[in-house]
């Protein structure tokens, strides 16, 4: 697939005599599938970059895109492809700038067409598909990358142990519970509860649409590894369908304190801890 | 061959776990907090595994052995200090350590043991025992 050193040298040529036509003619077509959501001059920059990139890789023997000496273009393309990427252009978008380059190409052959002329064109159309499918490729890796990120940054928020009292920390859990997230909310909650040496913990399930079999055994996992670290955990926030279903499912609680309401719950702690509470008087004079 | 020391603190053994623990350490442990407990005549045994990282079945057990020899002897054991990975491991393993009292540091396995020990003082309140008048 890769150029030979001739076709090289001759596409190198090409691109340094017909510098000025070529870029501003690649410009031009790149600008009209991008539909001015780019900057000229941005886009100016980057063709630029690629023209430089190409010609210097070129000069330097056969061009092969998977060579040791393309690693500059290969740079500046993955360099384009993330910026498209995170700007939130589409796959298409961005290898059509690439693809522009045949256009260009192709304009600048045919005013001089010689008898290699079209062999040329071929060859150096299967490299520029080359560039197109890489930055493709390094497309969907950032693409992939942003979202791997953002489902991270999703668990991180979705689950928050928050400290309600001196010695008691709540989880209010929001959302469906699956294996990932139940891993996140029991890790967290344990370490807080080191952190802050708290003995109790409530785990609020208001926000849980859904309980079944295997969200009841996440629970009573959390529940069981903080007995073991010496902590008790106590389930608020059960809604009457969910009481329902935990009844149907034939799911055992044991000796693990459920409550209807987070406010419940924190009495109970309280009560447990001795701490009380007392209604002010109002007073008279109101 | 290490061995695992143990240290009394007024009216209880600390036996702070710094080591990996192979069986011969484990069973040492246990002969050596027998004899400690009868020889002092504490009454609580603090375990603090804190800077374990791995619990496995066998240490599970030989916390468990210790528990119910401390029982026998007159003592509570508190295990303290279990980091959140070994709990979670230990749940994924299905042993939940039966028996024994966890607390989440020695200074909450102390007032544990504390607690534990005047309900015991609450109920001999009416016999004049001369082992209640001592401490």
């Amino acid at each position: 697939m890769a150029l030979s050193a001739e076709e090289s040298g001759r596409l190198a040529g090409l691109l340094t005599s017909h510098a000025d036509r070529v870029m501003s003619r690649w410009v031009e077509v790149a600008a009209g599938s991008l539909r001015g959501r780019l900057s000229q001059a941005e886009l100016r920059r980057q063709v630029e970059d690629l023209h430089r990139s190409m010609v210097g890789t070129a000069e330097h023997g056969p061009l092969h895109l998977d060579g040791e000496h393309a690693a500059e273009l290969r740079a500046v393309l993955a360099d384009l492809s993330r910026g498209r990427a995170r700007q939130g252009f589409s796959a298409t978008e961005t290898a059509t700038s690439i693809f522009a380059l045949k256009d260009v190409l192709l304009e600048v052959m045919e005013a001089d067409a010689g008898e290699s002329t079209l062999r040329d064109y071929v060859a150096y159309s299967r490299l520029v598909d080359q560039m197109g499918l890489f930055t493709f490729e390094t497309y969907v890796r950032t693409r992939e990358s942003l979202i791997a990120d953002q489902a991270e940054q999703l668990l991180e928020l979705s689950t928050p142990v928050v400290k309600l009292w001196e010695g008691v920390v709540a989880v209010p859990l929001v959302g469906t519970l699956d294996s990932a997230r139940a891993q996140v909310v029991m890790e967290r909650l344990l370490q807080t509860l080191v952190d802050t040496s708290s003995p109790y913990a409530i785990i609020d399930i208001t926000g849980v649409p859904a309980v079944d079999t295997q969200v009841a055994q996440h629970i009573l996992k959390t529940v069981v590894a903080a007995r073991l670290m010496g902590a008790d955990c106590i389930i608020s926030g059960i809604r009457p369908q969910i009481a329902q279903t935990i009844v149907a499912l034939g799911i055992e609680f044991g000796d693990i304190a459920t409550k209807a309401s987070l406010a419940d719950a924190l009495r109970h702690v309280l009560r447990l801890t001795g701490v009380e509470t007392a209604r002010r008087q109002p007073r008279r004079d109101r | 061959m290490e061995r695992v020391p143990i240290l009394k603190i007024g009216d209880i053994l600390l036996v702070s776990i710094q080591v990996d623990m192979s069986d011969q350490t484990a069973l040492q442990l246990q002969e050596d907090l027998a004899e400690r407990i009868v020889a002092t005549g504490c009454h609580g045994v603090i375990i603090d595994i804190t800077a374990l990282d791995i619990v496995d079945s066998f240490v599970g057990r030989m916390l468990s052995t210790i528990a119910s020899i401390s029982k026998v002897l007159d003592a509570e054991t508190v295990v303290v200090g279990m980091r959140p990975a070994v709990a979670i491991t230990l749940v994924e393993l299905g042993l939940s350590l039966n028996g024994i009292r966890t607390a989440l540091n020695v200074e909450r396995g102390m007032e544990l043991i504390a607690a534990a020990h005047a309900d015991e003082h609450e109920e001999l309140d009416d016999e004049p025992d001369a082992e209640t008048a001592s401490s």
